[in-house]
C-alpha cells in the first residue's frame, strides 16, 4: 500500500498549523475515547454475532479484560456456544405494561468498566425506561468514558442508505445508526456471506426461528435483495477504507491530490421532500468527502406556518445533524438571496434542493425558488431533486388569522362600499381622476390595515366598481373611451403592488418585533446579570426571566466540592420566584438525570436524546471552562419546548447566566487570592518589625557577656563588670516584653479565644496592675479615681488585666519621669469607661488612629524600648469584649499628654 | 550565709539545663542545700531518698506533668512545694495550688523572687514543727489579733462583719502564700460555694475600703490575677 502513497512533503512545505493542531486534537480526542469496532453485515444471519464472538474469544484468550454487555441470540445454537467461557453482564430488567423486557444495562458496563465490552445490534430501540432512546447513544457513552466497544451493525441501519434500501427491498427499516457513529468507528469489520450460502442458512433455520422463516424469504430474504444489499455493505466499506486512507494521508502530511474544498450546502423546507433531500446531501457529500451544510431560511411568509409544518423543517434540521451535516437557521426576506448569500460566505460548491411539485401555471407566474437560485448561483453547481410522482406534498396551511378571513373580505368590501358612496357624492363637482385616486386610498388602507388577500380583492372590486358607477356609459362594463382600459389597467396593478408591499411591510414588522422581543429579554437579562455579584442571586435572576417567558418550575442546582450536584431547596414557580417559593421537591431520578446533564455538559430530560420521559429538561450551564451548574425547568404546558425558538430563547438565557456565574466565580478566587496577598504582606511586616526588636537586646547582650567573660589581662573593674550586667538584666528584661506581647498577639489574633468572664472589681484589677508595674512607676503621682459604688465588670479578669497594663506601661514608657498618670472610671450611657492618661508629648497628631495599629509607636525612632503591640493588644482585648477603645490629645492649656479611654458593655449584675 | 543553723534542702525538678543551672549556683550561693532531678520520675525518686525541706517543680516535665509530681508526692510529702510556670497559665497554676502546691513563680523570675519564696516556705515550715498557732499578727499599719478576734489599722478598732474577719484571717495566717479563689471559698463559705467566686470579689473589696488606705493600690491585701489573692509579707 505504502508504494501508492503520494510523495512526502519537502521540507520547506511546512505543515500549516491549522491542520497540525486538529490532527493533534484528533489524536488527542482518539487516545481518550474507547475505540468503536463494528462487525458490518449486508443482512440479518451473516454471522456478524458470531464473529464479533469469536473476536472476543481471541481476545480473551490474551488476558484482555473483555465482557459481553448484550448479545442478541434469536435462539441460534452455534453462537450461545460462544458465549461459553465469556464474562456476560446480566442485563437491565424493565416492567413494560406487565411485561419484562430486557435491555443493555449502560451502568452495569460503565460500574464494571472493562477493556472492551460487546454490544450487539447497535441500532436496537431502546424500550422506555430505558437512559437512552437509542442503543448507539449507550454505546457512545462507552466510549465516552474510554471503553472500548465491540457491536455489529446491517447495512439498511445506516442513516443515510435507509431510503435507498427500502426502495430496494420495499422493507421500511425504522431502527437507524446516524452515519457520524458509523463513520466514526475505528475499524469496520465486513462480514460477508454470499447471498446463497445465507439462504441455504436461512433455510436450516440457522437465522430465525422456523415460523418465521417463511415470511422473510418471501419479503425481505429474496435473493434480488441480497446481491444489491450485500454489494451495498460492500460498497460502504470501500467508502470508509477510502476515508481512512485520506486520514492517513492528513495525519502525515501527505499532499491532497484532489481539489480541495467541496462544500455543499442542502436547503430544507417544511415540505416532506425535504427529507429526501437531505439524504441525497449527505450522499452526494460522502461521495464528494465533502462537508456538507443544512440550511433553513425563515422568511416572514414561514414564520406564519402551521406547528405541523414547523416540527417538520426541526426533525428535517435534526436528521440533517444526525447524519453529520452542521445546521444553520437563516432569516430574511428571499429564500434564494439569503441562501445564495450564505452559500458565498461559507465557499459552498454545489447546492442542493428539493423541486416540490406544484401546477405548471404556479411556474409560469412566479418563478420557483430553483429558477431563482439557478439564476443567482454563478458558479455554484445546483443539483434539484425531484419530488415523487405518489408522494404526497401538503402545502404549508396558513395560520389563521386573528380575525377570519371571511370577516377580513367582508370588511373590505365594506370599505370599498364606502368609498364609492362618497364618490358618488363628489362626482358632480370633482374629476374620475381624482375618484380613482379616492380607490387607491382604500387599497392602501386594506392593505396596511387588514391585509394582503382583502386589499387585492379591495383592488378588484375597485376597479369594477369604478368602471360599472362612473365611467361612461354609467351602470355597464362598457367603456366608451378606450383611454379608460389604460386608467384600469394603471389602478388594478397599482392597487396590486400596493397590497403587495403594504403586506410585507406589516409581516416584515411582526417579524422584527418578534426578534425585538428576543433581543430585548436577552438585554434585560444581560443587564440584571451584570449587576449581581453572587452566584445564587444570578441563578433566581435567570430563573426569573425564564419563568417570565414560559410558565412553570424552575430550580438551579449547584454542585458540591466533589462535583455531585445538591438537591436544590426548591423549584421556583413564576409568582414565587424571589421570595418565600414553594417547596417543590427533586424527585430523585431528576436528580440523577440533572447529574448526568452536569458530567456529560449536555442537555438531558425532556425534548432532549437522553431521559426523554422525564416531565424537566435539565440545561448545564456550561461556562468556558467549566460547568457551574444545571438549570431544571418544569413548564407547565410541556409542548412550549417544542417551539425551536422558545429552546433557542431559554438556552440563550442559561448560557448568558452561566458566562456570568463563571465571572463571578473567577472574581471570587481572585478576591481570595488578593486578600491573601494582603494578610502575607502584613506578616512580611510583622516579621521583619519583630526580627528588628529582637536583635536590638540581643546585641546588647552579647556583645555585654563576651565583655564579662573576656579574660584578657588590664580588663574590665568591678564598676564597669556592674554596668554591663545591668544592661544584660535590662536587655533580657525587654525580650521577655516582647515575647510576652508575641504571645499575647498571637493568642487574640488565632480567632479562637474563649473569654473567660467572671465578676471583677475594676480597682483590684487596676490595684494588681500597679503592683505589677511597682517598680517603673517609683516617682510618679499615680491618682486612681474610681467610684466605690462602680458596678462590677463582667470580664476576662486575666485579659484585663493585661489591657491595664499595657495602657499604663505605655503611659510610663512615653512620659518623662515623675510625670503624673491619671486612671478613672464612670458610668456613661451604659458604659463602663475607663481611661488612662498621662502628661507626655501627648500622640502624634492624626496619628489618634492609627497607634492602634501593629507596629505603630508614638513616636518613629524613639529612645524608649518595647514593642509597638502594647495598644493594638489593648485594641483587640476591649473588642473581644464588644467595647471601644479610643486615644486622644488635651491641649496644653488642659496639661497636655494623652489619654487612651475604653468602654465596656455594663452587664446585668449577679446575684447578691 | 545564715547563722541560725543549718538551710533548708532544696530539691529542684526542672528539666531544662540552663534554669537548673542557674537555681543552683543562685541556692548554694544562698546557703540551701540543693537536689536536682531532670524528670518527673527522677523527682520522686529523689524526693523520697533526700527528704527536701523545699521542692521546686517545674509544671512542663517530660516524663510526667507537674500536676501529677504534685499529686504524687502529696500523698506523702507534708512540707512546701513551689510550682515554676509559664505566664497565661494561669488555669495550671491554679490546678497546682488546688492540688496541694504552696506557691508559684512566674518563668522568667529573678533571685529575689526565687528568695521571697523560699523564705515564706521556710516559715511556714518552722511554724508547722512549732505547731503553735500565732496569736498575733502584724503587718505595718494592720494588727490582726487572732485570738481576741480584733483587727485593729493605726492603732484604732476596725468593724468587720464575721465573714470578712474569717477572709482576712485566713489570707493572714497564710501570709505571703497566694490562696485560689476556691480555697478561700472552701475556707470561708465552706465546700458549697466554691461556684461563686464573686461573693469573694465582692466582700474582699469591702474588706480593702476597711483596712487599706487606697483599694485600688493596696498594701496588705494583693490580687494575683488569675489565680486568687496573697496577704503581703513584709
Amino acid at each position: 500500500m505504502s508504494a501508492n502513497l503520494p510523495e512526502r512533503r519537502s521540507p520547506d512545505q511546512r505543515v500549516d498549523p491549522d491542520e497540525l493542531l486538529a490532527r493533534m486534537r484528533r489524536e488527542e480526542a482518539r487516545a481518550r475515547r474507547g475505540r468503536l469496532k463494528i462487525f458490518f453485515g449486508a443482512a440479518p444471519g451473516v454471522g456478524k454475532s458470531y464473529a464479533m464472538l469469536e473476536a472476543a474469544r481471541k481476545l480473551a484468550a490474551e488476558h484482555v479484560d473483555i465482557v459481553v454487555g448484550y448479545v442478541e441470540l434469536h435462539g441460534r445454537a452455534d453462537t450461545e456456544r460462544l458465549l461459553e467461557g465469556l464474562e456476560v453482564l446480566p442485563p437491565q430488567r424493565l416492567d413494560h405494561r406487565g411485561v419484562t423486557l430486557t435491555e443493555f444495562d449502560v451502568d452495569a458496563a460503565l460500574k464494571r468498566h472493562p477493556r472492551v465490552v460487546c454490544v450487539d445490534e447497535l441500532a436496537h430501540s431502546n424500550h422506555a425506561g430505558a437512559r437512552h432512546p437509542k442503543r448507539w447513544m449507550d454505546v457512545e457513552e462507552l466510549l465516552v468514558a474510554g471503553i472500548d466497544v465491540y457491536t455489529t451493525v446491517n447495512v439498511q441501519h445506516i442513516e443515510s442508505l435507509n431510503d435507498v434500501v427500502a426502495q430496494i427491498t420495499g422493507v421500511h427499516v425504522r431502527e437507524t445508526v446516524p452515519d457520524r457513529v458509523f463513520d466514526a468507528a475505528d475499524e469496520v469489520e465486513l462480514v460477508d456471506l454470499p447471498p446463497d450460502e445465507l439462504l441455504q442458512r436461512l433455510r436450516e433455520g440457522k437465522v430465525y426461528a422456523s415460523e418465521k422463516t417463511g415470511q422473510a424469504l418471501t419479503s425481505f430474504f429474496r435473493k434480488g435483495n441480497l446481491i444489491a444489499l450485500r454489494e451495498l455493505a460492500l460498497r460502504t466499506t470501500a467508502d470508509r477504507v477510502d476515508a481512512a486512507l485520506r486520514a492517513y494521508r492528513e495525519d502525515h502530511a501527505i499532499v491532497e491530490t484532489w481539489a480541495a474544498g467541496e462544500r455543499v450546502l442542502v436547503c430544507i423546507g417544511p415540505d416532506p421532500l425535504s427529507e429526501r433531500v437531505v439524504r441525497a446531501a449527505r450522499r452526494l457529500a460522502t461521495a464528494l468527502h465533502a462537508g456538507w451544510i443544512a440550511v433553513y431560511v425563515e422568511t416572514p411568509a414561514l414564520t406564519r406556518l402551521p406547528r405541523a409544518a414547523r416540527d417538520r423543517v426541526l426533525a428535517n434540521l435534526k436528521l440533517a445533524e444526525t447524519l453529520g451535516a452542521e445546521t444553520a437557521n437563516l432569516s430574511g426576506e428571499s429564500v434564494a438571496g439569503e441562501l445564495i448569500a450564505y452559500a458565498r460566505r461559507r465557499n459552498v460548491s454545489k447546492i442542493i434542493l428539493g423541486k416540490p411539485s406544484r401546477p405548471r401555471w404556479h411556474d409560469r407566474l412566479r418563478p420557483s425558488l430553483v429558477d431563482e437560485i439557478a439564476r443567482q448561483s454563478g458558479a455554484i453547481d445546483v443539483y434539484v431533486i425531484s419530488g415523487e410522482a405518489g408522494e404526497q406534498t401538503t402545502q404549508p396551511r396558513r395560520i389563521p388569522r386573528r380575525t377570519s378571513p371571511w370577516q377580513a373580505y367582508a370588511r373590505s368590501a365594506a370599505v370599498v362600499v364606502a368609498i364609492t358612496l362618497l364618490c358618488e357624492l363628489l362626482y358632480a363637482y370633482v374629476e374620475l381622476t381624482n375618484l380613482v385616486m379616492l380607490y387607491l386610498l382604500g387599497t392602501v388602507y386594506v392593505a396596511a390595515r387588514i391585509g394582503r388577500g382583502p386589499s387585492a380583492l379591495v383592488a378588484v372590486l375597485s376597479v369594477c366598481l369604478f368602471d360599472f358607477l362612473f365611467v361612461p356609459p354609467i351602470y355597464s362594463f362598457a367603456v366608451s373611451d378606450a383611454q379608460y382600459l389604460i386608467t384600469f389597467g394603471v389602478m388594478l396593478a397599482t392597487g396590486l403592488v400596493i397590497s403587495h408591499f403594504a403586506a410585507r411591510g406589516k409581516r416584515q414588522a411582526a417579524v422584527a418585533r418578534a426578534r425585538e422581543r428576543r433581543t430585548n429579554e436577552l438585554y434585560a437579562l444581560s443587564r440584571e446579570l451584570a449587576l449581581s455579584r453572587n452566584v445564587d442571586e444570578l441563578g433566581r435572576i435567570v430563573i426569573r426571566h425564564i419563568l417570565a417567558d414560559i410558565d412553570g418550575e424552575a430550580a438551579v442546582l449547584l454542585p458540591d466540592a466533589h462535583g455531585h450536584l445538591l438537591d436544590p431547596e426548591h423549584f421556583c414557580t413564576r409568582g414565587a420566584a424571589t421570595a418565600n417559593a414553594t417547596r417543590y421537591p427533586v424527585p430523585g431520578n431528576d436528580l440523577g438525570i440533572a447529574q448526568w446533564a452536569y458530567d456529560h455538559r449536555q442537555k438531558a430530560g425532556r425534548n432532549t436524546d437522553t431521559l426523554a420521559s422525564a416531565d424537566a429538561i435539565y440545561l448545564p450551564l456550561n461556562a468556558l471552562k467549566r460547568c457551574i451548574g444545571v438549570i431544571g425547568l418544569r413548564p407547565a404546558d410541556p409542548s412550549r419546548l417544542d417551539a425551536p425558538e422558545q429552546m433557542q430563547l431559554i438556552e440563550s438565557f442559561v448560557n448568558q447566566a452561566a458566562v456570568a456565574m463563571e465571572r463571578v466565580q473567577l472574581a471570587e478566587t481572585a478576591q481570595a487570592a488578593g486578600v491573601e496577598i494582603e494578610s502575607e504582606k502584613m506578616r512580611n511586616a510583622l516579621l521583619s518589625s519583630i526580627s528588628h526588636d529582637f536583635r536590638t537586646p540581643l546585641a546588647s547582650i552579647i556583645g555585654a557577656t563576651s565583655t564579662l567573660l573576656d579574660e584578657s589581662p588590664g580588663g574590665i573593674d568591678a564598676a564597669q563588670r556592674k554596668t554591663l550586667l545591668g544592661a544584660v538584666f535590662d536587655e533580657a528584661n525587654r525580650l521577655h516584653r516582647l515575647v510576652d506581647n508575641l504571645l499575647d498577639l498571637t493568642r487574640l489574633t488565632a480567632g479562637k479565644l474563649a473569654l473567660k468572664r467572671q465578676w471583677v472589681p475594676l480597682e483590684e484589677i487596676v490595684g494588681a496592675v500597679l503592683h505589677r508595674l511597682h517598680a517603673a512607676l517609683v516617682g510618679r503621682k499615680i491618682s486612681v479615681d474610681i467610684p466605690a459604688d462602680l458596678p462590677l465588670l463582667h470580664v476576662d479578669e486575666v485579659m484585663l488585666g493585661q489591657l491595664l497594663f499595657n495602657l499604663v506601661d505605655n503611659a510610663q514608657k512615653y512620659t518623662p519621669a515623675g510625670s503624673a498618670i491619671e486612671i478613672a472610671a464612670s458610668v456613661q450611657r451604659g458604659e463602663i469607661v475607663v481611661s488612662v492618661r498621662d502628661h507626655g508629648p501627648g500622640v502624634p497628631a492624626g496619628e489618634e488612629e492609627r497607634v492602634f495599629d501593629k507596629f505603630q509607636r508614638g513616636h518613629a525612632e524613639g529612645a524608649q524600648s518595647g514593642f509597638g503591640l502594647g495598644l493594638s493588644i489593648a485594641k483587640a482585648i476591649v473588642e473581644a469584649h464588644g467595647g471601644e477603645i479610643r486615644a486622644r490629645n488635651y491641649s496644653t492649656d488642659h496639661g497636655g499628654g494623652a489619654e487612651f479611654r475604653f468602654s465596656l458593655p455594663l452587664a446585668a449584675q449577679p446575684p447578691a | 550565709m545564715n547563722a541560725n543553723g543549718p538551710r533548708a534542702t532544696v530539691l529542684v525538678i526542672e528539666d531544662d539545663p540552663q534554669i537548673a543551672r542557674f537555681l543552683a549556683t543562685a541556692l548554694d550561693a544562698h546557703g540551701y542545700a540543693l537536689h536536682v532531678a531532670a524528670n518527673g520520675h527522677d523527682g520522686l525518686r529523689e524526693a523520697a531518698l533526700r527528704q527536701p525541706d523545699i521542692v521546686i517543680v517545674d509544671l512542663g516535665l517530660p516524663d510526667i506533668s507537674g500536676l501529677e509530681v504534685i499529686t504524687r508526692l502529696r500523698e506523702w510529702f507534708t512540707r512546701s512545694i513551689i510550682v515554676l510556670s509559664a505566664r497565661n497559665r494561669e488555669t495550671d497554676k491554679v490546678g497546682a495550688l488546688d492540688l496541694g502546691a504552696d506557691d508559684y513563680l512566674t518563668k522568667p523570675f529573678g533571685i529575689g523572687e526565687l528568695l521571697a519564696r523560699l523564705r515564706v516556705a521556710e516559715r511556714h515550715r518552722a511554724k508547722n514543727e512549732n505547731a503553735d498557732p500565732e496569736a498575733r499578727i502584724e503587718a505595718g499599719d494592720l494588727v490582726i489579733d487572732l485570738a481576741a478576734r480584733r483587727v485593729q489599722r493605726d492603732g484604732a478598732d476596725v468593724h468587720l462583719t464575721p465573714i470578712e474577719y474569717r477572709l482576712l484571717a485566713a489570707l493572714a495566717r497564710h501570709r505571703g502564700k497566694v490562696l485560689t479563689h476556691r480555697q478561700l471559698l472552701t475556707e470561708v463559705w465552706g465546700a458549697a460555694h466554691v461556684e461563686s467566686p464573686h461573693y469573694l470579689r465582692i466582700y474582699l473589696r469591702a474588706l480593702r475600703h476597711k483596712i487599706e488606705a487606697d483599694p485600688a493600690q493596696p498594701k496588705h491585701l494583693l490580687t494575683e490575677v488569675g489565680v486568687g489573692y496573697r496577704f503581703a509579707d513584709d
